[in-house]
């Protein structure tokens, strides 16, 4: 079967829709992330949905909609990083560290007491776009309007709140608010993000774009295009090339992007010693 | 009558219950000069801070363009120039252009243009901002806080590490702003010297206010003999005369 004829699937065609709008919504709110230094929030907010799917599981939920019932702790749990850091003067990646270890012993605690690692929990862990579902297609859709949303509307004031907050508050900029929905918006495209790449990779699609448009030291309408670009590159490429030799597709995605920054970064290098 | 652009009043913050300022006082109107001196740590930028919203107001008040703080919405009247960007990344990735539309909803090509071009950095407007040296981002920084035409300026200690060429354009600017365009100026510095020969009036900080009145008052000052010591107050006081006459 040639590979372009597994694009006729309808599980096929919806995974890649899902991959494409979630690694939008992650490389866009990546940038403002890597900028403010936050980049591990991914990786804590991926902690904290391991801890948030195992307690709903537990409680009785339907693994099918875990992802949508831990949706408000993992929100809950991005605006405790936000406050740790800002009343208890705890920089952000002790912050981050501390939500992050939370989540996970109480995911261990959790799928302890429901009897160990059953096959629903394991799949948060390493992800399986493949088998995304309808409800997870128009979850993902959502996040995706809801983050080019907030950019296109909040511009100026992200760029402002990213270039330097103090400055942004003495321009009358609402920096709280700018930062709460941002990391309201970042929790939920974790999330959905964990379909893609589980737990142990939802961070890379924070971060591995936005560092890969960075090396190409474009302006920050540009910076956000790049960033886009390459995590759309990374999602199709990774696709294609997991079917094609059988390997799981959210790491080869995420080999995919790291792929692309090391040969960005190799061009930089080439040009800079041509000079 | 004048109008209070500023007035500060028995304003107090404290850092970790350490006060930085304590009852602080002072009106400023329309079209005035003020400059704020004082050694390190005396207070002077988290006034500034207090004053631009930065920082949450603790104790005391603070009222601007005749409205309490946490009812101004016109931010845009003001503009700030801060002493350093507090985590400028060299890496980050916004133009010139694009920091002077920075916190702008509406946009006005003309206006970023002349700006520019009296800042003599036209020729940097696509270049990114981190790429720049320390006087011309501060250059930079001067043009967007001039953007919009703003009532009052604030200067945090500007012209620091910066070189001669920029630190004068940066003085003659702003004393045309404020004698020509009748902008007011809030100018923090450390440099007394600078003030004698640009504020018309002077606040000296010292986590409290010790000093306030023109810089001819202050040389007068009894008081501030007693800080810096006859010898130095002649010599600051002797330095202005100096400046005056040679202009």
């Amino acid at each position: 079967m040639m590979i372009a004829e597994i694009f006729n699937f309808g599980f096929v065609q919806r995974a890649l829709i899902t991959g494409a709008l979630i690694a939008v919504a992650c490389s866009i709110l990546g940038v403002f992330l890597v900028l403010r230094r936050l980049s591990l929030i991914g990786d804590g907010l991926a902690h904290v949905t391991f801890g948030s799917v195992a307690a709903v599981i537990l409680i009785g939920f339907s693994p099918f909609y875990a992802a949508l019932a831990a949706l408000p702790l993992v929100m809950l749990s991005s605006l405790a990083i936000l406050q740790l850091t800002r009343s208890r003067r705890i920089h952000g990646d002790a912050a981050i560290g501390i939500v992050s270890s939370v989540g996970i012993a109480l995911g261990v605690i959790m799928a302890s007491l429901s009897g160990g690692y059953n096959a629903d929990l394991l799949s948060y862990l390493f992800g399986n776009i493949l088998t995304a579902t309808q409800t997870e297609l128009v979850l993902s859709l959502i996040i995706f309007f809801m983050v080019i949303l907030f950019v296109a509307f909040l511009y100026p004031d992200l760029f402002a709140v990213t270039f330097d907050e103090e400055m942004a508050k003495s321009m009358g900029v609402k920096t709280n608010r700018v930062n709460i929905i941002l990391l309201l918006l970042t929790a939920a495209a974790v999330v959905s993000a964990m379909k893609i790449a589980g737990i142990m990779l939802v961070s890379a699609l924070l971060i591995l774009p936005p560092v890969t448009a960075l090396q190409l030291s474009l302006s920050f309408k540009k910076t956000i295009i790049a960033s886009v670009f390459f995590s759309l590159l990374s999602v199709i490429s990774g696709m294609i090339f997991s079917f094609a030799f059988n390997l799981p597709t959210g790491g080869t995605i995420v080999i995919f992007n790291a792929v692309f920054l090391l040969t960005v970064l190799l061009a930089k290098r080439i040009l800079r010693t041509q000079r | 009558m004048s109008v209070n652009l500023v007035r500060v009043e028995n304003l107090t913050f404290s850092y970790n219950s350490t006060p930085a300022v304590n009852g602080i006082s002072f009106n400023l109107n329309k079209g005035d000069y003020l400059g704020i001196v004082g050694p390190n740590g005396s207070g002077k930028s988290t006034l500034v801070k207090n004053i631009l919203g930065i920082l949450p107001l603790q104790s005391g008040s603070i009222h601007l363009f005749g409205q309490p703080q946490h009812k101004f919405r016109r931010w845009d009247k003001i503009g700030y120039l801060p002493q350093k960007l507090s985590a400028l990344n060299t890496h980050f990735p916004g133009s010139v252009g694009e920091i002077l539309e920075m916190g702008l909803r509406k946009k006005n090509a003309g206006e970023k243009r002349q700006v520019l071009e009296l800042m003599g950095i036209s020729h940097l407007s696509s270049r990114l901002i981190g790429e720049l040296s320390y006087g011309e981002q501060q250059r930079v920084m001067l043009a967007r806080a001039l953007i919009g035409r703003p009532e009052l300026i604030i200067f945090d200690e500007p012209t620091t590490a910066l070189d001669p060429e920029t630190r004068d354009i940066f003085y003659s600017l702003s004393e045309n702003l404020n004698r020509t365009n009748g902008t007011t100026i809030i100018l923090v510095t450390h440099d007394i010297g600078i003030i004698g020969e640009y504020a018309r009036h002077l606040l000296y900080l010292d986590k409290k206010v010790l000093f306030t009145g023109t810089f001819e008052e202050f040389c007068k000052s009894r008081e501030m003999t007693g800080f810096f010591g006859e010898g130095s107050q002649h010599i600051i006081c002797h330095q202005h005369d100096g400046t005056e006459k040679t202009k």
